[in-house]
């Protein structure tokens, strides 16, 4: 059973452990931003487009309460339930109540990382729901009992030969076959079967329209359309800061979403649902879970802007380098960083600090969230509250006091760089964790100052 | 209190202040050639666009893709001697034997090669996904440049279900190695008549 780490500098440590592997994953992770990159340039006019999905979703910010009121009303118009949920666990319990009600004691999901957010699976499974996930990384990861490592690729922490395994173990594949192929076969047949015999289907949402009181479910692999076609009870959860306001600026999102997440120019089906089957029965449950709290944060409330690309990830150096897993959060990488302290901010104050502050995560954002300011003001809070680590704050204190002091900053740096030449092994050991993985740069003879001060004359 | 009432009232007390819609919600988007724009888009999300000029030729095309194979459905009337599947049927999931099934869609759009496709045009919603493979024929002056003109062209007439379809199911979840076909067809081919 997977282990949440205990904090991302730890599991990263653990996931560095074999060079070639983090070398694959970080070039896996690097080849999708780059796909990103070739689509977005065949856009002439993609800055604008993200600057206008940035102001759509502003507005959806600042009038959220209108918005959603009207959603509700004409999803209710179009003949969908609406149900409405503070919390993670009445969200469960909601989705619990409308299976007990039509005696259903199997679900199938498609990808939903609100569900993830909110324990659902264990929450039937302890009430004797079986949840079967149908998007094959999901599967994947599910039948790994872990969560998943990255919002968009599920399982892009596992090579082939893992899945190989798990596949041979689960689904009777042949023992060592690893064809992606063959794989993907597998996990069709024995889906198809689960696909015909569930009577209830869970799926997320990626846009809620206010205007009509439809929404938009987007996938590469048709599970979600697949099980919810066939199935008696469609139910789809939404958090709430997935409303837009009018139908066609789905014509934005949609030109953005998919380029942004693998550079495809959009998913295969991009399927949207505004009234249930004839004699079916369609449940919206619209989640809080902390995001009212988010939206009353200045500094951090443009967060609820993400429409889960997973861009910021992808191009993300230090995601790239220490894998979802690391970061112990339900959205890993940048902006489940700065989302991540909005639950928890004792068990979160390190993720803000999983990043090097480089800005490439806002520069790729669809929605033009600005991700790395937002994690350099985390990191302010968390220190004024207490969370951020004893030798973190004893380290900063000494250099505010090194900095702010001319002088005694001069002698530090000629102390240091003597030290540096004359003793190497005080930096170039293990305890200091600047020489990991690297060798320490050859001190200089003078400083800037002294240099400046010789040419000067 | 209800939870709805809870939440919309947190959200009022702490939502920002009111900012403007965008002026701009549309882009204009040029292509020299709309059809091989969407010919060529096709081929790259792996799928296959054929020009043709009757119902004969898409009958001749399918034959020699799918010639031996039995359990082949249709939504139009003018394949109906082609097909040997009856979709007069209540409960979707006895389409689970379909091996290939063609249908009409609405329109096509050049950036992306995806094809709007609603309810009124199926018997069942499932057919396109359920469908070992997919055909769908579209009028070749249908074409769209851009999703900007896609949705001005759906308009309100939004249907109660509607999709865009772009090629065929597809996973990169193994080692990001592409794979057709995953839960979905296992090919799809869009047929531009003139």
């Amino acid at each position: 059973m997977y282990k949440a780490a205990t904090d991302h500098a730890t599991a990263s440590e653990a996931f560095n452990k074999d060079k070639s592997y983090v070398d694959w994953h970080d070039e896996t992770l690097w080849f999708v931003r780059v796909k990103r990159d070739r689509a977005s340039k065949q856009l002439p006019e993609w800055e604008a487009l993200r600057e206008t999905a940035s102001q759509i979703k502003n507005y959806v910010l600042s009038h959220m309460d209108d918005l959603l009121v009207r959603f509700e009303e004409n999803a209710k118009k179009n003949g969908i339930h609406v149900h409405w949920a503070k919390d993670g666990a009445e969200h469960n319990r909601i989705v619990g109540s409308i299976l007990k009600k039509h005696s259903i004691r199997q679900l199938i999901k498609s990808k939903s990382m609100l569900t993830e957010e909110c324990h659902l699976n264990p929450y039937l499974q302890e009430n004797g729901i079986e949840v079967i996930d149908t998007d094959l990384g999901e599967r994947i990861v599910q039948l790994r009992q872990e969560p998943p490592t990255h919002i968009v690729l599920p399982a892009i922490h596992l090579k082939k030969k893992d899945i190989g395994d798990l596949f041979h173990e689960h689904l009777g594949t042949e023992a060592g076959a690893s064809d992606p192929q063959y794989l993907t076969e597998a996990a069709r047949e024995h889906l198809r079967e689960t696909f015909m015999t569930r009577r209830a289907a869970l799926t997320g949402v990626n846009f809620a329209v206010a205007e009509t009181g439809g929404f938009m479910v987007c996938t590469n692999e048709g599970n979600a359309d697949m099980g919810a076609h066939l199935a008696d009870v469609h139910i789809a959860s939404m958090g709430f800061e997935k409303l837009i306001p009018q139908f066609d600026h789905l014509g934005v999102f949609l030109r953005l979403l998919t380029r942004s997440a693998t550079g495809q120019p959009i998913t295969t089906y991009s399927s949207y649902f505004e009234r249930p089957r004839e004699g079916k029965e369609l449940h919206i449950v619209i989640v809080d879970n902390g995001r009212s709290t988010q939206l009353g944060r200045p500094d951090f409330r443009n967060s609820l802007k993400c429409i889960r690309c997973g861009a910021c990830m992808n191009t993300c150096p230090v995601y790239r380098r220490s894998g979802g897993h690391s970061y112990h959060h339900v959205v890993p990488g940048p902006i489940g960083s700065i989302l991540a302290p909005n639950f928890d901010m004792r068990k979160n104050a390190d993720l803000p600090f999983a990043s090097t502050l480089c800005g490439s995560c806002t520069h790729v954002c669809p929605v033009k969230i600005d991700i790395h300011d937002q994690l350099y003001k985390w990191r302010q809070i968390l220190a004024r509250e207490g969370y951020v680590p004893t030798a973190k704050t004893l380290g900063i204190k000494i250099m505010t006091s090194v900095l702010s002091r001319p002088v005694f900053y001069q002698n530090a740096g000629k102390a240091a760089r003597a030290m540096m030449r004359l003793l190497p092994a005080v930096t170039n050991n293990s305890l200091n964790p600047w020489y990991k993985q690297r060798e320490m740069p050859a001190p200089p003879k003078e400083s800037f100052r002294e240099w400046y001060k010789k040419q000067r004359g | 209190m209800s939870s709805r009432d809870e939440i919309l009232q947190k959200i009022t007390a702490n939502k920002p202040a009111s900012t403007r819609m965008p002026e701009t919600i549309r882009y204009t988007t040029v292509y020299e050639d709309k059809l091989k724009q969407f010919t060529d888009t096709m081929a790259a999300i792996g799928g296959t666009a054929i020009r043709v000029q009757s119902y004969e030729q898409i009958i001749a095309v399918l034959e020699e893709k799918f010639g031996g194979i039995s359990n082949k459905a249709t939504t139009l009337p003018e394949l109906a001697g082609w097909a040997d599947f009856s979709l007069q049927i209540e409960d979707p999931h006895l389409l689970e034997s379909v091996q290939v099934t063609v249908i009409r869609g609405h329109f096509g759009v050049a950036e992306n090669a995806a094809v709007w496709v609603t309810e009124e045009l199926l018997s069942h919603r499932a057919l396109p996904f359920i469908t070992q493979y997919l055909a769908i024929v579209i009028p070749e002056d249908s074409l769209v440049t851009n999703m900007h003109d896609a949705f001005e062209k759906i308009g309100k007439n939004s249907a109660g279900w509607g999709a865009f379809i772009a090629g065929p199911s597809k996973t990169a979840d193994i080692e990001q190695s592409l794979v057709i076909g995953a839960h979905g067809p296992r090919g799809a081919t869009v047929f531009l008549k003139s």
